[in-house]
């Protein structure tokens, strides 16, 4: 039957190599660019109607952006932040009243501006070489670690429910209500013995951020209700709640205090330090890698991932399938909510153990959306994607202390980063990447545009 | 108007979809572009149309060289398209459908949306046939829909007007109407390219017939060549248009439907008290004109639609109520109609789309961990077996051809236990050579002893590989029919007349 659809032509292959040059001709036959014009006008027609898909999709294209393009959007966020800062430092904005006269004193300022800032961001998140020892000179990488563990993990639970098409907008939410938990747990039971006072914290904190996070995944699964609203609206929900826990003394804010604000995590329930007391590194960071091998482990070879993946990419597919998409669409959000709590615990249980107040969040629920979509929604990339932000955390300050540069800037570069991944294209353009196998459809998309505007 | 192609190559990538393709419509012919799916009929007139800029070669008009921008060049140099699937809006009236991207105003920015009403009655008039300038495009049937289309194309003078696959979605007798509509529009003195490969269709209105092969003309036959003739062009070789089958041995087991009933979320209902009964061993091709409930009675038989009432009961176990996973394990194989929705993960390779409905337990799943090694001897066995014309097990799904897909999704089912198949629109947008593959494992399958339902709206498809064929209009049965039915009663049959001898009502 080897020639059953006609598409060899009439002449048998000479040898094995021919045959498969032949074959991968076969692949890129006329047929191919035709089958896939068709089914793009058959995707676009249901488009229109259900909006709720058009999301999706566009989303999923968002995050399969390849790592070409996370790449780039790094390098044209440094470039626009460099630009910044020559326009906000000083020295250089002196030397541009004489531009004309002495071109080369601007610069040099903006050569100096630039590489201070940058050397001060290095310096602050990586390897501080005017420190006296290795031990404080290697200071700042711990610092960038222990910033990066909550992201790392948090970061995990918004690419698990990308991957089965879900948007966790809800990570501030999951950390407070897991950070309450663990929180409580923490300071409020005692008499544990003191691995089991860590364990039980952990694992209240891990239920607390899996519970709210299934919240969002049931009333998807069951009503339909959008996932992004439920889990915004969560997201208040938790931090006006946790707001009045630790406002309202005998519930969770520290006897004796006027202050929204928890006692301290006894010593009892405390994540140890991973390098010694001298240092922040605690074994938080461990758990945020052990959750990147488990998530790497549960999307790549776990029958229950291979669901979530089909879910994300094509929903009727996998219904079809025999697969319960409401069921995988419970079990991941409580998986990612699972995830955020662990960054939840890491702050209260390792990170902030002297009491916190409704802002242990950090803004890490939502700086994980950055992390995962700059991580492609793979573990491996979020890994790298939490400890480059972690860097960013860590160095920004540094940058500031040191230069005087505004962190601001650093925060800039941040969201530039997300604003270029969100526009492929762009960044694919303007380092001249391949466009992946779409050379039609950017002229469809083109000439759309021109038949609407004629 | 005369058209005229020169030399036309557009390449995509490394594929040469159109290679050096010349082609000369004259006004006042039907001049017929026939090709299997994926030939690079539709790449040409998207080249024609402005959509796509060819890499080589010239568009000529009464032999002036256009340069085409875009459609709305096209349109204005009077290149009139209509499309498979049609470009009107669902919500708009057909009036302001035809007067959409060329609106008629009076005084500033008032849409003359009267001068659009005539136009539409006109034109309507002038070929027979009645359209109502203010119904809703969304609530008429295709068959008008297309009319619309063609009203919309004509407004703008069209001098050129090409049907690219029309008759998809068309009754018989529509596609009749059509085809005098067709012929009227000649004797106008239009020139038209009419894009198909229904080759019955072409041997009755071509002028002229120019077959496409990848990407290239291959020839040039009269309408008058024969069946056979213009298949073998069309594929290269000659293929058979029949199923090679032997007459049906029905056993015992059956798939015993009664008294379906299927709602739509809206309401409405699809499938209206369906009784049928098909025994192993046996094909019965649910024939019909697409969108008259035959979706979503194969959708029922899988357990997608879990309202409704009535009974499926398969070797006498009921089929209603359980749930999808429950249905694949009683042995029910499914093609859905729309592979890259309901069939296919198109970014999963193709390995992961093998196993996609059996990741339920052993082999391919053990303790929850997926066998990386048994899933992929398995898929290079099935893509071995099916002919999968692939570089690899690792190729996303989407990537492939609708014939090779369809193979995938047939290999998926086929590899299980069956107790029944389901196959619905098994050879829509699959090549030839493809179609007569899929048929013969459609047959092997019935030869195992099982029951098999394929829904078709191909009456040549329905006539080849059915035992029985039933017919539905409307979400109920108008009769069940033996396959030597001659194919005028069926066509009647397909548009809701019962014939006068009641069919049997098994």
């Amino acid at each position: 039957m080897s020639d059953a659809s006609g598409r060899h032509p009439a002449e048998e292959p000479e040898n094995p190599l021919d045959e498969a040059a032949q074959r991968a001709a076969a692949e890129h036959e006329p047929g191919l660019a035709e089958e896939l014009e068709q089914e793009r006008a058959r995707e676009a027609a249901p488009a229109i109607e259900e909006t709720d898909d058009r999301w999706r999709d566009a989303f999923r294209r968002v995050a399969a952006g390849g790592w070409a393009v996370s790449l780039g959007a790094i390098l044209l966020a440094v470039i626009a932040g460099s630009l910044m800062i020559i326009v906000t430092d000083e020295a250089v904005q002196a030397a541009a009243g004489y531009f004309f006269a002495r071109p080369g004193d601007m610069l040099t300022a903006a050569a100096e501006a630039v590489g201070g800032a940058y050397s001060a961001l290095f310096q602050g998140a990586v390897y501080n070489f005017g420190a006296d020892t290795f031990a404080a000179g290697i200071r700042p990488l711990t610092q960038t670690l222990t910033n990066a563990t909550p992201l790392i993990a948090a970061g995990l639970g918004v690419a698990i429910a990308f991957r089965a098409g879900l948007l966790n907008i809800g990570g501030q939410g999951q950390m407070l209500v897991s950070a309450a938990a663990a929180g409580w747990v923490g300071f409020g039971l005692t008499g544990l013995p003191v691995v089991v006072h860590l364990i039980v914290a952990m694992v209240a904190g891990i239920l607390a951020g899996a519970l709210w996070a299934g919240i969002a995944g049931l009333l998807k699964a069951r009503t339909g209700a959008h996932e992004v609203i439920v889990t915004i609206m969560l997201n208040y929900v938790a931090y006006y709640l946790v707001s009045y826990f630790l406002a309202t003394p005998g519930l969770m804010q520290a006897p004796g205090s006027a202050n929204p604000k928890t006692p301290p995590t006894p010593e009892s329930a405390t994540l140890p330090p991973l390098l010694g007391e001298r240092y922040n590194l605690h074994w938080g960071f461990v758990l945020s890698l052990l959750a990147v091998v488990v998530v790497w482990w549960l999307l790549n070879r776990s029958a229950v991932g291979f669901s979530y993946r089909a879910v994300g990419e094509n929903p009727r597919a996998a219904r079809v399938a025999g697969i319960d998409v409401p069921r995988a669409t419970v079990s991941v959000m409580l998986v990612a909510g699972a995830l955020v709590g662990l960054a939840g615990i890491t702050q209260v249980l390792g990170t902030v153990t002297t009491g916190f107040g409704a802002d242990i969040d950090a803004g890490i629920g939502f700086d994980a959306i950055t992390v995962a979509l700059l991580g492609n929604s793979n573990p491996v990339g979020v890994l790298g994607a939490g400890i480059l932000f972690g860097g960013f955390k860590a160095g920004g300050s540094a940058m500031q202390a040191a230069e005087g540069i505004p962190i601001e800037i650093v925060l800039v570069v941040q969201s530039l980063i997300v604003l270029f991944i969100a526009a492929p294209p762009l960044v694919r353009a303007i380092f001249r990447l391949p466009q992946p196998g779409s050379t039609p459809k950017k002229k469809r998309s083109q000439t759309a545009r021109k038949e609407v505007s004629a | 108007m005369r058209l005229e192609l020169r030399g036309i190559t557009k390449r995509f990538g490394a594929l040469v979809a159109n290679d050096h393709i010349d082609l000369v419509v004259e006004p006042g012919e039907i001049h017929c572009l026939l090709g299997e799916n994926g030939a690079g009929k539709s790449t040409l007139m998207n080249v024609l149309y402005g959509l796509y800029d060819a890499d080589e070669g010239e568009i000529l008009l009464d032999g002036e060289v256009q340069d085409f921008d875009g459609p709305g060049d096209a349109m204005a140099a009077g290149i009139g398209m209509v499309h498979q699937h049609f470009m009107l809006v669902p919500v708009f009236s057909v009036a302001e459908n035809v007067m959409l991207g060329h609106e008629v105003t009076r005084g500033p920015g008032l849409l003359d949306l009267e001068s659009a009403r005539a136009t539409v009655r006109d034109t309507a008039d002038r070929f027979g046939f009645h359209v109502d300038p203010d119904a809703v495009v969304e609530d008429l049937p295709v068959g008008v829909q297309q009319r619309v289309e063609i009203i919309k194309a004509l407004s703008r003078d069209a001098q050129v007007l090409v049907f690219d696959e029309p008759t998809a979605v068309l009754t018989p007798q529509e596609t009749d109407e059509l085809m005098s509509i067709m012929r009227q529009l000649r004797d106008e003195g239009k020139a038209i390219v009419f894009i198909t490969h229904k080759l019955r269709e072409v041997r009755e209105v071509a002028d002229r017939i120019t077959v496409v092969r990848h990407g290239k003309v291959v020839g040039e036959a009269e309408p008058t060549a024969s069946d056979n003739e213009l298949a073998s062009l069309m594929v290269g070789r000659a293929v058979q248009l029949t199923v090679d089958k032997q007459a049906a041995r029905p056993r015992e087991n059956e798939l015993a439907v009664r008294n379906l009933v299927v709602a739509r979320q809206d309401g409405q209902v699809v499938v209206d008290d369906l009784s049928f009964t098909v025994h192993g061993g046996e094909i019965l091709v649910v024939a019909g004109v697409q969108g008259n409930g035959q979706t979503e009675l194969t959708e029922a038989l899988l357990g997608l639609h879990p309202g409704g009432s009535g009974s499926i009961s398969l070797d006498g176990n009921e089929l209603r109520g359980r749930s999808v996973r429950q249905i694949l394990d009683a042995g029910v194989g499914f093609v859905p109609e729309d592979r890259s929705t309901d069939g296919l993960v198109g970014e999963f390779t193709i390995a992961e789309n093998l196993i996609l409905d059996r990741t339920a337990g052993p082999p391919f799943v053990r303790a929850g961990s997926l066998q990386l090694a048994a899933r992929d001897e398995f898929a290079r066995e099935k893509v071995n077996e099916y002919d999968v014309r692939t570089i690899g097990i690792d190729l996303p799904v989407g990537r492939l051809s609708g014939g090779n897909q369809q193979k995938v999704v047939l290999a998926r089912e086929l590899s299980r236990e069956l107790r029944l198949l389901v196959a619905a629109q098994p050879t829509r947008g699959v090549d030839v050579g493809s179609i007569e593959f899929i048929h013969k494992q459609i047959v092997a399958a019935r030869d195992t002893g099982i029951p098999v339902v394929v829904v078709s709206t191909e009456l040549d498809e329905a006539v080849a590989l059915a035992d029985r064929i039933l017919i539905m209009y409307r979400g109920k049965v108008v009769g069940i029919v033996p396959a030597d039915t001659p194919r005028d009663v069926l066509g009647l049959m397909m548009a809701g007349i019962a014939p006068e001898t009641e069919g049997e009502a098994a």
